[in-house]
């Protein structure tokens, strides 16, 4: 996956999890939390769809480094770099 | 073979924890002893008709779009649409004592404004204490007691408000006699006056059905009509269960919503002591009426009325069989329904436990009807008369909870004591529901979404 897909791979879990957002508008660089209505809940939801997708670990630890879109993509390119994205 | 959970009941919060593992791969299993889903909120029938065991309304309605409230969470994190439940809200409901009455809907400024008619110079308390209420982190999983008469007192000097403030929240989730936790307070004063009351169309079936349908479309297995007889431990931890019909099921985890109490004394070898396992022993009996008009054709427009006749309002196990000074009475037509519905009228009484259980079956069958015309008239004294109309009744007492859900004493709210982290001193143990103390419909089904979360989710890192 290259960047661009690891970016459409978190919004497809996005648009799961919190259906009535419009992510169009995200900005990268800004927090996920202060742009969207996303609690602790929705990004326990992430972590668990990246699992269930591309059967990634993220451990509790590192649940910071998914705090914009950018992070997201920064962390979890180097794990997805081997795979496609899925359906 | 092992399964990464067992989950014991079937009810809402373990209906909900089920969904939550079963959607991330997890291979679970609920063990439900009675036949059908639902436990403390099921439903059942009768000469055609269709029941809801425990379903007066669904507390803590909030619209659709709102992700943030115990209802949005639960929605989300179950994967339903706010349409999905097809919630209808309530139209009025009312606090009714001697001489004064509080009106309240799920527009919070009507019970304000009722409030500061009714009882003037209490209006900047009962605000501070809104605000106080607002502020407080009801959905922390820390424990300790905290008593609400004492905090109600810095803020109103007027006793008879906060009785009535106790009456519908005590009514609807506090398991403990005459006090009530401020933390379980919140939550029940945000359930029924900031959000409020809706009910489902169609009942808790449609609700339980959508939850065991998506349950099983995510792979979960259901066993019902089994009975979990014993947790064998070693070594501190639970390794398998075993079922009424002998049958043995490993696990890695396991997650009891039968309450706290019944769960630690189907642990074998290893016995936990008595004195450490405290039983609730709020009861309630009640009646539905079946009715060949609709209650607002004889004058009656209130979706639920919390009663009391007397000066105080006494929470406790009573001293008779029943308690006629308070209760609720709950009209399902007055609801915001899309077309009409048959006519019913519910109504609940404060009951005690031990009194039901000593009875014979001929001494039984005597005072649920001697019971059922006594509650009767208690009601009939504030409504319409409405014993004309009546084309069916049904009643059931603490020993019908008893039988149905196994919780002892037919405690509706479980023990006084709640375990809110849902840990057990067995490593792999963990409770959720009604003794991890998120209750009603919404509170149980938050609880099995919170406590599959952190035990069966997070502990798989
Ligand atoms: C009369 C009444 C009126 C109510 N009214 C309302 C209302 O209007 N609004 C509202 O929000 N809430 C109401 N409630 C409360 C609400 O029903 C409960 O808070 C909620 O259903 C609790 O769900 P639970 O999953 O925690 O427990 P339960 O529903 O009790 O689930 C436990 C399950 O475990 C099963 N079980 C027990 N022992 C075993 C065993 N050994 N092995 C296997 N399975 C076992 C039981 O059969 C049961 O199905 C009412 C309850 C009652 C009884």
């Amino acid at each position: 996956m290259t960047r661009d897909d690891v970016r459409n791979a978190v919004i497809g879990i996005l648009t799961d999890i919190a259906p009535d957002e419009d992510f169009d508008a995200l900005k990268d660089e800004e927090k996920l939390r202060d742009q969207f209505d996303l609690d602790s809940m929705d990004f326990l939801d992430i972590v668990m769809e990246l699992r269930k997708r591309y059967n990634i670990e993220v451990p509790e630890a590192d649940y910071e480094q998914l705090v914009t879109m950018t992070s997201c993509i920064d962390y979890l390119q180097p794990l997805l770099k081997n795979q496609q994205m899925a359906s | 073979m092992k399964y990464d959970a067992i989950i014991l009941g079937a009810g809402l919060s373990g209906l909900a924890a089920g969904i939550r593992l079963a959607c991330f791969d997890k291979k679970v299993c609920i063990v439900e002893k009675h036949v059908e889903i639902g436990g403390l909120n099921s439903f059942y029938q009768m000469k055609d008709r269709w029941f809801d065991v425990g379903l007066h309304a669904m507390t803590n309605y909030s619209p659709k779009g709102v992700r943030s409230s115990p209802l949005g969470k639960l929605l989300k994190q179950l994967r339903f649409k706010h349409e999905d439940f097809q919630l209808c809200q309530q139209k009025e409901s009312e606090i009714s004592f001697p001489g004064v009455s509080l009106r309240f809907s799920n527009d919070f400024e009507l019970f304000r404004q009722e409030i500061s008619e009714k009882f003037p110079n209490q209006i900047d308390g009962f605000d501070q204490l809104t605000q106080r209420i607002r502020d407080h982190d009801d959905l922390s999983l820390k424990s300790g007691f905290l008593s609400s008469r004492s905090v109600l007192a810095e803020y109103l000097t007027e006793p008879k408000l906060a009785e009535m403030l106790f009456c519908p929240l005590m009514f609807y989730g506090n398991p403990q006699a005459d006090d009530m936790d401020f933390t379980q307070f919140t939550i029940m004063f945000k359930a029924i006056f900031l959000e409020g009351f809706a009910k489902p169309l169609g009942g808790m079936r449609h609700i339980l059905k959508l939850m065991v349908d998506k349950y099983k479309s995510y792979g979960g297995e259901l066993r019902l009509g089994r009975a979990v007889k014993s947790l064998n431990l070693s070594s501190e931890e639970v390794n398998s269960v075993t079922l009424s019909k002998g049958e043995e099921l490993q696990a890695e985890t396991v997650i009891s919503s039968i309450g706290y109490a019944e769960t630690m004394r189907l642990c074998a070898p290893e016995k936990f002591p008595e004195d450490s396992l405290q039983d609730g022993e709020i009861s309630f009996v009640e009646s539905q009426y079946v009715l060949n008009v609709q209650p607002s054709e004889i004058g009656y427009d209130k979706s639920i009325v919390f009663f009391n006749t007397k000066d105080e309002f006494s929470y406790r196990k009573p001293k008779e069989m029943v308690d006629l000074a308070s209760g609720i009475v709950c009209c399902a037509n007055n609801f915001d329904y899309p077309k009409e519905q048959e006519g019913l009228i519910r109504f609940t009484f404060l009951a005690n436990p031990d009194l039901w259980f000593g009875l014979s079956r001929t001494e039984y069958k005597e005072a649920k009807s001697y019971w059922q015309k006594k509650t009767l008239e208690a009601v009939v004294g504030f409504l319409p008369d409405f014993r004309d109309s009546v084309v069916f009744l049904d009643t059931f007492t603490p020993k019908t909870i008893k039988k149905f859900t196994g919780h002892a004493n037919g405690a509706v709210y479980g023990s006084p004591v709640k375990i809110r982290d849902g840990k057990t001193p067995v490593k792999n143990l963990f409770i959720c529901g009604t003794d991890q103390g998120f209750l009603g419909i919404i509170g149980a089904t938050l609880s099995g979404v919170t406590v599959a979360n952190i035990y069966g989710l997070k502990a798989s890192y």
